[in-house]
């Protein structure tokens, strides 16, 4: 594996450290199953890819396509809380949905945006070669997000929300509004799967509306790997987990694809990690069948 | 003041499934009042505590807490005026949740919830000394996840997590009959020294007639969903353990008591 190959896995990693971090409030957090970011990861790249290419402030683009994932997770949250639609099936009817949005948004199936001023291009002043500048500034935008995620979850209000998703019998009993702490958790959750997307048509260069497939599943995978590997009940340190398990998951899988092991093609990427997230799961249930039957 | 007026609760109406809970409580426990509640399986003893809490919506009827009427409030909502222990001691907290955060979420029940950090070095303090005074030895080891406790330490604890925010009324249900008998007498002696130093209104559901009439400063008697048997006073003063089996044998029409739902001890 080349150096630039190397860094384009980190790169593609932090990036997807953002939707790493969203799937962990909504799975671990919330206790919410949730596949809207199927749908909300395109979408962020689409407002992104529309608003620049319509002349608009990079950053600007992100906040937009933030409150754009922030909306999807609302639909999603206002499905189940609302009228009691099972939460997966809700997050599934949202994803549907948003795949026409999508489309409806950009015009046409895909767009790019090349030659364009986007969060990165001012640094690329700096003097550092181009794909080592990229991974930089987006771990230190993730960095962020992840800092302010933590605080935010050790306040009063995050406390509920992480009680809400743990134990809601509980939280209500203490003055939880349940309902209340899965819309900002769903909203945040999915801004930042957005912010994902919109960085990700900046960096990639392109926005497409199939480049959701499968988003779920490589977050998933993101969580557990970060989980495996850094057994933590430190918030900030879990958080970080994801992003790592994000890099890691990565670069393992370019690894893989350059190696050419087992005959593995890049077409092959979903199969190889649906396996991956399914073993991941699984594992852990023998285990732990293993120890009760001793 | 708690204000329990003609109450009815069905579960299933018009079902197969119909069963009639409730059939016409009125009750009233004046402020620091602490009323215990016995009577045999669905009698409605949980069902009574319940529709306070506003799990449970009653047909009819009505329940006022501190003069505001709350019967058909979400359970969050009124949650500012209902303190709360429940029966299994796990889910009085959260299992993956330090002992720690757990006292601290429960110290802004009813309260606005914003961005200050939960653990501030002030309110860690109090809820330190708070879980000192149990003498549980856990105030050392108020970083520990609650899952690593014992059913008596977090049901403790729970009665402590109950009493951080001020309530109108304190409800507990059968919060000693899950615990082993040195950890229920233990429970139980915190539960009297608490409601004496808070001066709490409280409802205690309990299956031990000894309980029943050793805590607490009333005692009221539930048989198919009405109040059978109210006391307090120097009549209760007088009543010993045999003179509530007795009644209870003849509210029951004779019938033998299963030891199961009871505990005469």
């Amino acid at each position: 594996m080349s150096a630039i190959a190397f860094w384009g896995a980190v790169e593609l990693g932090l990036l997807y450290g953002f939707v790493a971090v969203g799937v962990f409030l909504a799975f671990r957090v919330l206790d919410f199953p949730d596949l809207t970011v199927d749908g909300s990861f395109p979408l962020g790249a689409a407002v992104a890819a529309v608003a620049i290419t319509s002349g608009w402030d990079p950053w600007l683009a992100c906040l937009l396509a933030a409150m754009g994932g922030a909306i999807c997770g609302l639909v999603t949250a206002f499905l189940n809380v609302r009228f009691g639609i099972l939460n997966l099936l809700a997050s599934i009817l949202t994803m549907i949905a948003l795949f026409s949005i999508n489309l409806r948004i950009m015009g046409r199936p895909n767009m790019a945006v090349l030659n364009r001023e986007t969060v990165v291009t001012p640094f690329y002043d700096l003097g550092l070669p181009d794909h080592i500048v990229r991974p930089l500034v987006l771990a230190v935008l993730v960095l962020v997000a992840v800092l302010l995620l933590a605080r935010f979850l050790a306040s009063d209000f995050g406390l509920a929300m992480r009680a809400a998703g743990a134990n809601a019998r509980m939280a209500r009993a203490n003055g939880v509004d349940v309902g209340r702490q899965i819309y900002v958790g769903m909203a945040l959750s999915n801004a930042l799967t957005g912010i994902g997307g919109a960085l990700f048509a900046q960096i990639a260069g392109f926005a497409d509306v199939t480049s959701g497939v499968g988003t779920i599943v490589v977050g998933l995978a993101a969580v557990i790997v970060g989980e495996t590997l850094f057994r933590s009940r430190m918030l900030l340190v879990a958080l970080l987990a994801c992003v790592i398990g994000s890099v890691i998951y990565r670069v393992a899988v370019q690894l893989a694809l350059s190696a050419d092991l087992l005959f593995l093609r890049a077409s092959d990427l979903n199969l190889v990690t649906a396996v991956l997230v399914a073993l991941a799961l699984i594992l852990p249930k023998l285990r732990s069948r293993g120890e009760v039957a001793r | 003041m708690i204000v329990v007026q003609n109450l009815r609760v069905t579960f299933n109406p018009g079902t197969p499934l119909e069963r009639r809970a409730i059939i016409g409580i009125d009750l009233t426990l004046k402020e620091g009042e602490f009323v215990t509640v016995i009577g045999s399986n669905g009698a409605g003893k949980s069902t009574l505590l319940a529709s306070i809490a506003g799990d449970v919506v009653p047909q009819d009827g009505s329940i006022r807490i501190g003069g505001r009427d709350v019967t058909r409030e979400q359970p969050a909502k009124r949650a500012a005026g209902v303190a709360r222990v429940f029966q299994d001691p796990l889910a009085g907290s959260c299992a993956n949740l330090s002992i720690e955060e757990n006292l601290a979420l429960a110290a802004m029940r009813g309260q606005r919830r914003g961005l200050r950090t939960a653990l501030r070095p002030d309110r860690r303090a109090v809820l330190r000394q708070r879980v000192a005074e149990l003498g549980l030895n856990l105030e050392n080891r108020m970083g520990d996840r609650m899952g690593l406790l014992s059913g008596g330490q977090r049901q403790a604890l729970a009665l402590v997590m109950a009493t951080l925010a001020k309530a109108q009324v304190l409800l507990l249900d059968e919060h000693t009959a899950a615990l082993d008998p040195g950890m229920a007498e233990f429970v139980a002696e915190l539960t009297q020294k608490l409601v004496m130093s808070h001066q709490l209104t409280t409802l205690m559901v309990t299956h031990s007639m000894r309980q029943a009439l050793d805590l607490g400063t009333r005692t009221i008697m539930l048989h198919e969903g009405r109040i059978v048997l109210d006391i307090a006073g120097d009549k209760r003063k007088d009543m010993k353990v045999d003179d509530l089996v007795e009644m209870f044998r003849r509210v029951r029409g004779g019938a033998e008591l299963d030891d199961d739902e009871l505990r005469i001890g």
